[in-house]
């Protein structure tokens, strides 16, 4: 036999074990070296927190004072309206991109050059003060009243918020939207279906479930986003504790308190939307390459740059 | 032999490549058509141009007593509102080579969409004929089923009931059981088979010359934009007088 004098092929067949031969997985010694450098750390930092100077029975005192779940609940409603403003604002905007009218094309890439190219605290901070521009609000018929009336801090935080995200997801729809395959559209127009009923019925709900990894990232987000509005004097979570420390000093227990209510919040999201995608991943994938794309997406992590 | 479809003068292009060099095409109804040719050669621009999913640049596309996406005012062709092209289009059914399954519509839901949405059936009604249709394809015990759960056959079956669920005048078939595995193919040309025997008016883009000698009424053989031969299936298969055509057919058929 050739192989004889190969150095690694020194086994000959007469010597070769039953089918039954036990086998022996390799150790791996650095994973637990490695384990156990991270558990010290953790124990370290946790001590650290422990021992330092917080007093742990106030951030458990205040986790559920009024004023704290009140402003959890603005910060829920800011949250939830300003998605909803960004999602509608998102698909006009994004379906308005792929228009064939030049002019709609542009208004929407505008939209987005503006509104995806500023700060979302200084949105926030310029719709906030918006009266200074323009003094009343009238629209002949419908509206007379001034505006610092009607853009409230709770309105203010609702568009700087919601109209930011509806550039970032104007975007999004239009990926979205590219990526359904193009026989779905030929398919219902030589069924006879007009261009709307093929958009509503037909490329809209496939995009829905295509974007909605990025949804849930949207909305998780948004969450810690509103506590921007905290800036603008509208009454959320991070503003009510903001206004109890003022007064009673114990600054680091409520950020604390903050983080705990926030850290609830975007936890149950993530499970809601874990069993969403799951349950609308179920039939919309069909060939691999589309499944990659909507896992890779959910894999991606939450937009965080822009403030 | 009442007429059907008359396309006159059909002219494509793509860019600066001229892929459909002025086609004339008389089809009656009851009648099988296949349309054969190289890879190339534009028989399925053809085809889309039929139907106007591609619009010609030139020439116009006559179905039974309209034209196809225009009407006639005073000695030109003025372009119909969109709406009335799709219900013009509806009346042709299509079937495509990659299906294009609504993917996120059950079997069922595929072929209800067209008689629901555009002829505005009831739901129980549409689905009643809904399926008798897939009885009709074998396909009504995977009503319920996705499409991703289904083969390639299965889906084109499903595919050719949601055509026929909007009562076309005529099926127009591309290139039907190219992207199929060869053992999915005869379960289609089967279902072809029957619907060419119950009178069904039908334009088959295709690369299966038994299923064109053994079908169709007649046969087409299309080569760079344009129809070389057009006659029985016998004789252009046969005997074609064309020698590129011959130079094709040699090739196919070896």
């Amino acid at each position: 036999m050739q192989s004889t004098s190969n150095p690694i092929s020194t086994l000959s067949l007469a010597d070769l074990p039953g089918p039954d031969v036990a086998i022996r997985r390799l150790k791996h010694p650095g994973r637990w070296i490695s384990g156990g450098l991270v558990i010290l750390l953790i124990a370290v930092i946790g001590r650290a927190f422990a021992v330092g100077q917080i007093q742990w029975t106030v951030v458990g005192e205040f986790l559920t004072a009024g004023v704290i779940i009140t402003g959890f609940g603005w910060t829920l409603l800011i949250s939830a309206c300003a998605l909803v403003l960004g999602v509608l604002l998102g698909f006009a905007f994004g379906i308005m991109r792929l228009s064939e009218n030049p002019i709609l094309r542009f208004a929407a890439w505008l939209y987005v050059w503006v509104f995806r190219g500023t700060p979302v605290l200084l949105q926030l901070l310029i719709w906030f003060n918006i009266a200074l521009v323009f003094p009343k609000l009238y629209i002949p018929g419908l509206i007379d009243a001034r505006m610092v009336d009607v853009v409230t801090p709770f309105v203010a935080a609702v568009l700087g918020l919601g109209v930011n995200e509806g550039s970032y997801l104007t975007e999004v729809v239009r990926g979205g939207i590219g990526s359904v395959d193009k026989g779905q559209k030929e398919a219902a127009h030589t069924l006879g279906m007009t261009p709307g009923q093929t958009m509503r019925r037909i490329i809209l709900p496939q995009t829905l479930r295509l974007i909605l990894p990025v949804l849930g990232n949207s909305a998780i987000g948004m969450l810690k986003f509103s506590s921007l509005a905290a800036t603008i004097a509208m009454g959320e979570m991070l503003n009510a504790a903001q206004r109890i420390y003022f007064i009673n000093g114990a600054v680091i227990e409520l950020l604390f308190v903050c983080a705990v209510w926030y850290l609830a919040g975007t936890t149950v999201l993530s499970i809601g939307q874990y069993y969403l995608e799951r349950h609308f991943g179920r039939d919309a994938a069909t060939t691999t390459t589309e499944r990659r794309w909507f896992k890779g997406w959910a894999r991606r992590p939450a937009v965080t740059g822009e403030a | 032999m009442t007429l059907a479809v008359k396309a006159v003068g059909i002219r494509k292009s793509f860019g600066s490549h001229e892929v459909l060099k002025g086609l004339d095409l008389d089809v009656t109804y009851g009648e099988v058509l296949c349309i054969l040719g190289p890879s190339g050669s534009g028989k399925s621009t053809f085809l889309r141009c039929i139907n106007h999913l591609e619009t010609p640049n030139g020439g116009y596309v006559w179905v039974d007593g309209a034209i196809m996406g225009y009407e006639l005012a005073r000695g030109a062709l003025q372009e119909l509102p969109v709406k009335r092209l799709r219900a013009q289009q509806s009346q042709l059914g299509m079937v495509f080579q990659h299906f294009n399954l609504f993917a996120h519509r059950t079997v069922l839901g595929n072929v209800i969409e067209g008689p629901m949405v555009v002829r505005g059936l009831s739901r129980a009604d549409a689905e009643a004929r809904a399926m008798g249709l897939l009885e009709q394809v074998g396909m009504a015990a995977k009503a319920s089923s996705y499409p991703s759960q289904l083969s390639g056959g299965q889906k084109q079956r499903v595919a050719i009931a949601r055509a026929l669920a909007m009562e076309p005048r005529v099926m127009l078939f591309d290139e039907p059981t190219s992207a199929l595995d060869p053992e999915l193919v005869g379960e289609i040309l089967e279902v072809m088979r029957n619907l060419a025997r119950g009178g069904t008016t039908m334009i088959v883009v295709t690369h299966e010359i038994g299923f064109a000698r053994e079908v169709a009424d007649r046969v087409v053989v299309m080569i760079d934009g344009e129809i070389r031969e057009n006659g029985a299936p016998q004789q252009v298969l046969s005997n074609p007088d064309d020698p590129r055509v011959r130079t094709f057919l040699s090739r196919v058929l070896a």
